[in-house]
């Protein structure tokens, strides 16, 4: 498995997605994702890969705790789904209430668990009581101690990546594109953007200012790689392309570069609005007229996806 | 984005970690590059918590003047709504709404603010005596 990066497990995941779901508030504000879920990413990237994944939920706290532990003695590093509230590590300001994270739990010293959190860029620790409160977080996607390790892993052939990015592409071409209803794939954005136009006579000027703040929150979260996760799609097709030589596979990459760096540039208008320099209907309407223009690129991209012949 | 364009500004992860940023190098190929942060984001987040201060500071004046109880208090400033609490205490969102109530709070029992209390991560007591 040396061969897999980020990318990579991202794409053949169909890792890139975009969904604004009406009516759910998240924090108090607009409930948007940039991604698919990522227990989801690593399910359908294993599965491709013919990796046979062991996942556990569990009724007990105990039974979590023992299972955990047993696997670390067996020597096995397994990911746990966690809820970042109480994870004492994390910056603070970035502890809410969010269940869907994911760490690696590798080993115990001196009865600390260790753990490499994607977020942190060295090895951190956790005590078995924050332990047992991550994993039983209550709320949205609750954990309930979730935890997962692919089973049995064997050497991956060549051919067998390749399919692998070939299926993730057209997963994630045809979600985005033909998914049923105006609020997820490119349909989602433009969702969106008609939203951002109701929001300041709905709400008042600071609620709005707000809620376009989460928008950039979340596009730009922490782990996305920047451009809600557009700059890592384009280095999977990138990637893609070591694998199946394709000049289209790198031309469609700057497309997603380019919708990157336009999600970038709406992020630094929305700011404008949340900072309070400009808060008028207008500069809600500019925000919501770049988000229709980046659904304009993304769907000929994922169009272009769709029409590829790569294998 | 390029590499020489990655944001490099003060931000809530100063001193704890910084954020993976993938970009372009000079020859246009992706790479990885590490932010300390930026100043839209930083904004965005600063001003979430803003607001979330100003409803902190206005449930703990209601306490103060006797209007709510320090469950409706100590939910806020745990960034909880409703339906989150009731899933941590297994009280009926409707059993809550009626603890907000300071009269109804004042004759809970010790189980029931010990509950609270163990949501909440403080003390009984701590619950008990807020005053705002």
């Amino acid at each position: 498995m040396e061969f897999m990066t980020e990318p990579l497990m991202f794409g053949m995941g169909s890792g890139i997605f975009y969904i604004h779901i009406p009516f759910m508030l998240v924090n108090g504000g607009p409930a948007i994702s940039y991604r698919s879920m990522p227990g989801l990413i690593f399910s359908r990237t294993c599965k491709a890969l013919g990796v046979k994944v062991n996942r556990k939920k569990f009724g007990s706290e105990k039974e979590a705790v023992d299972y955990l532990n047993k696997q670390i003695e067996m020597g096995n590093p397994v990911g746990c789904q966690v809820g970042v509230y109480n994870l004492p590590y994390f910056p603070a300001e970035y502890r809410f209430h969010f269940n869907a994270h994911n760490i690696v739990v590798f080993g115990k010293e001196n009865g600390e668990y260790l753990v490499s959190d994607p977020v942190m860029e060295t090895v951190t620790r956790l005590t078995e009581a924050d332990m047992l409160k991550v994993r039983f977080a209550k709320g949205a996607l609750e954990p309930k101690g979730q935890v997962y390790y692919p089973e049995q892993v064997q050497a991956v052939s060549r051919e067998q990546i390749q399919r692998a990015i070939v299926k993730g592409i057209k997963k994630t071409a045809f979600e985005m594109l033909y998914i049923p209803g105006p609020i997820a794939g490119v349909s989602g954005i433009n969702y969106t953007a008609r939203q951002i136009r109701k929001w300041r006579d709905k709400l008042g000027p600071r609620k709005a200012a707000l809620y376009v703040g989460q928008i950039v929150r979340m596009q730009e979260e922490i782990g996305t790689g920047g451009g809600g996760f557009r700059f890592l799609y384009a280095a999977f097709l990138e990637q893609a392309n070591g694998y199946i030589a394709n000049d289209e596979l790198l031309r469609i990459s700057d497309e997603f570069t380019k919708a990157g760096d336009m999600w970038r540039a709406s992020a630094i208008n929305m700011g404008r609005i949340f900072k309070g320099r400009l808060n008028e209907q207008k500069d809600f309407e500019e925000s919501a007229n770049m988000l229709d223009e980046i659904a304009a690129v993304e769907k000929k991209a994922y169009q272009d996806l769709r029409k590829l012949k790569l294998l | 984005m390029k590499k020489e364009d990655v944001p490099q500004d003060p931000s809530a992860l100063s001193g704890v970690t910084r954020d993976v940023c993938y970009v372009k190098d000079k020859d246009g190929k992706y790479t990885t590059d590490l932010s300390t942060g930026w100043e839209v984001k930083k904004q965005a987040l600063d001003n979430a918590w803003d607001d979330i201060k100003e409803r902190v500071a206005l449930a703990a004046e209601q306490v103060r003047k006797g209007e709510i109880s320090p469950v409706y208090y100590f939910m806020e400033l745990k960034l909880m709504d409703i339906g989150l609490l009731s899933s941590y205490t297994g009280f009926w969102k409707m059993t809550i709404r009626r603890h907000f109530k300071p009269a109804v709070f004042n004759s809970l029992s010790n189980e029931k603010l010990a509950v609270y209390a163990k949501a909440f991560d403080i003390s009984p007591d701590e619950l008990k005596h807020f005053k705002g």
